[in-house]
Parts: C-alpha cells; structure tokens; sequence
C-alpha cells in the first residue's frame, strides 16, 4: 500500500466529514455513535514511522474534537491508540512484520479483525474514562466501551470492506 | 551531550506521545472549568460553516412536522390571546420590554454524550452573546456559551454542567435543575424540601430567580420522586416536555435587564 502525503489529506477529510456528519448523528438506541474515524489508524501503512503517525492522530482527533464540542478526549483517545499500535501490530501479526513486503492486504482475516478490535478497545476505553470522568461509574464506562466498540467495529469492517484496496 | 541526544532520538515518539498527551490533557481540563475554551468549539468558521452546509440540505426532509409544531404553537398562543379579559392593549412600546425574543435554527445537534452542547445559526451579528435562554416551541433548550460572527454553541440541559433554577408549578418552591447522564428524556430537580406536597404528574418550571429564563416557561412533568440521602430534601425524576432528539427552530431570549441585575449582585459580593 503506498502511502503518500496526498491520500493521507483526502482519508483525513473523508473519515472527518463522515464521522461528524453521518456518524455522530447515528444515536443508535439514544446513545450509540460509532467512531469509524479511528480506520485512519487501520489503514495507515504498516512500517511508516511513529512520530508521523501521531502526529496524524493528533490532528484527526482535534478536528473531531472541535465539531463535536468534546475538547480533547478525541485527540487523547486517538494519540494513545496511535502509541500503542505497534505493540498490537507485533501481538497480531508477529513474525510476520518482518517480511520485506508484508502489508495488511495479505494478512489473513482473523488478523485483521483482531488488530481493528484492539485499536477499537484501546481507543474507546481511553475516550470513555476521560467522558464520565470518575471511577465511581466503572460499570458506566465499560457498558458504553463494550456497546459503542461493538457498533464500532461492525461499521468500521462494513466501511474497510467498501473501501479496500485490491487484493494482491 | 551525545548521550542526551541519542537517548530522546531513541524515544522520539514516547517523547513525542508524552508531550502530545499532555496537550490534549491540558485543554480537557481547562475545558471542564466553567466556561469554556475560547476558540475550541462548535461556534467557529470553520464547524459553523460545514455544519451550516449540511443543515441547508437535510433542511427540508422534516418541514412538514416542524410546521406541525408551529402550527401548534400558535393554535396555544392565540387561545390564551382569545380568551384574555381585556381588550388587547394599544400597541407597546417595545423598547420598553424586559425580554426581547429572537428566533434561530439548531444546526448540531447531541444528546448522547456526557457533556452536549447544540450550535445555532446565530452569533454576535444578530445580537446573541454568552448567557441567553435558548427555549423551543415546548420548553427550555439550554444556554448560550460562546458565540462567534454567524453561530453560537448552546450548553444543553442534558449537559452535568448546566444548572437551572426551576419550580413545581404554581407554588413558590423552587430548587435546581441538573442532569445525571443517564437518560436524554428525564432532567433531576434537587434540593426541594420534604413538606412540599408533590404528586407525579406535577408540572415544573423555570423559577424566577434566574437573570436568563423568565418565569414560568414550561420544562417537563414529575415522573417519579424520594426522599434523597439527608432525608430532607426532594431528588425527582423530571420527564421533559422537549424531545430533545428532534429540535430545529428555537427561541433565543434576552433579558435586558440583567446587566443591572448582575451589577447589584456583584456590589452585593462584595460586602
């Protein structure tokens, strides 16, 4: 997948524009607005290094932040998972990273659903813990991490489906 | 030297992911103090104008229920209009009215989050500033916190900030309106003594002791009530007349007195 810094602004633009406009008006059962945005993290190439990524991240979650009235938890949430994508990557993928041309596509399935749902689980939990703000309502915050990451996840497989890249 | 150089070249991007945390920290925190942030919300350019697009589009799919409610609306005012004793007075000197009413549209939208906040498509160039009254066809929205040019964003009352004072309806008891978080339909009225006799079914209202509502604009009815922890106050469950999913037009209210008001207070503090 090459990655240049071109598509990198139309992702951007994309996921930003159907996170806020579609997405964040979902309310699914009165309280569910999947957070597809986080595909950037996904799609972003595999071996690119760190620091771009964050910053990437921090920008993306600001932009969210500012049309959602959330000051910052978007930005957070969305660094922190960012920092920790390439310890999930070794997790899901192994050894397999260290092939010359490895690349999400040819990864099997199994793999990329477990590297989507821990970006997901790291992303949302970090986002809800600084939404309610107390430890008090533990159980309130992992209800809203467990029901917002499932729509989460389901909307993001349907859009990385819409938009995959060519099988090779 | 070298060595400090290799050792934040190594750890460039936890440096880097530390520093951006404490950003992002930094302006969630000042967020959560009273007002909010200057620049950072719905209110500016470039949010009001994307927001303003999208709304000119999907403007027209609800027209027919939004003139329902107006129709509705009027159908109520004229009634007590009607059915007024007395002849309908010469016509006012409107520069002489406590209140002065301006009409806008709700282009955002939310009620799911912990904190919600609404923009309208009216800012400082129609005379909306920090602190008005933000009501609907059927009840309060919420207050005005930030405005730019063309828009301003709305602190809801579904939002753990926002504090009303309110009243059970036609008594003089009054307490404060809040909101735990957990239900966009039903609004928590604290603090109203034990001796008021309450009934399910009570309708509540803003009280007078606010510089930003007038008195008696409708909120919602008692849906449930107990007695809270110290046994002496009231914490009812209040259902809100407002369906807060579906709100386009919206009243903006301004009080023109309540510079004084506030400059009594102020003089009042300082004793």
């Amino acid at each position: 997948m090459n990655f240049s810094p071109f598509s990198g602004i139309i992702r951007f633009v994309g996921l930003v524009l159907l996170q806020v406009l579609i997405f964040n008006r979902m309310n699914l059962f009165g309280l569910i607005n999947p957070m597809v945005y986080i595909l950037f993290l996904y799609w972003y190439p595999l071996k690119e290094n760190r620091s771009g990524l964050l910053g990437w991240a921090f920008a993306l979650g600001f932009v969210i932040d500012l049309f959602s009235d959330t000051m910052a938890m978007h930005t957070a949430a969305c660094i922190t998972a960012a920092f920790f994508r390439p310890a999930i990557m070794r997790f899901v993928f192994g050894i397999n990273l260290e092939f010359q041309n490895f690349s999400l596509p040819n990864s099997t399935r199994v793999q990329q659903f477990t590297f989507l749902a821990l970006l997901i689980g790291v992303h949302h939990l970090i986002f809800f813990t600084l939404e309610i703000f107390s430890l008090t309502n533990l159980l309130l915050i992992l209800k809203r991490v467990l029901l917002t990451g499932v729509c989460t996840f389901i909307f993001s497989i349907l859009l990385a489906a819409l938009f995959s890249a060519r099988k090779t | 030297m070298q060595r400090i150089i290799n050792f934040i070249l190594r750890n460039q991007s936890s440096l880097l992911y530390l520093i951006l945390m404490i950003i992002a920290l930094g302006l969630t925190i000042q967020n959560n103090a009273y007002h909010r942030s200057r620049y950072f919300n719905s209110a500016n350019w470039l949010t009001g104008t994307v927001y303003g697009a999208s709304f000119s589009m999907s403007n027209y799919f609800d027209l027919r229920a939004e003139n329902d409610k107006l129709l509705e609306e009027n159908r109520r005012l004229r009634l007590l209009l009607f059915n007024k004793d007395s002849i309908i007075p010469a016509p006012q000197d409107t520069t002489s009215l406590d209140y002065v009413i301006s009409s806008a549209r709700i282009i955002k939208n939310s009620f799911s989050e912990a904190n919600n906040y609404l923009t309208i498509d009216k800012g400082t160039n129609d005379g909306v500033v920090q602190d008005m009254g933000v009501i609907s066809t059927e009840g309060i929205v919420g207050i005005v916190e930030r405005s730019s040019g063309n828009y301003a964003s709305v602190q809801s009352v579904l939002n753990s900030k926002s504090i009303i004072n309110a009243k059970i309806a036609g008594t003089e008891y009054f307490g404060s309106l809040t909101w735990n978080r957990e239900d966009f339909r039903l609004v928590q009225l604290e603090d109203i003594p034990r001796q008021v006799p309450l009934e399910v079914g009570d309708v509540v209202v803003t009280g007078g002791m606010s510089s930003i509502f007038p008195e008696n604009i409708p909120i919602g009815t008692i849906e449930s009530f107990e007695l809270g922890e110290s046994q002496s106050f009231y914490s009812i469950d209040v259902r809100l007349f407002n369906d807060m999913t579906n709100l386009k037009p919206v009243y903006v209210i301004r009080n023109r007195n309540r510079p004084e008001i506030l400059e009594l207070q102020a003089a009042e503090d300082e004793f």
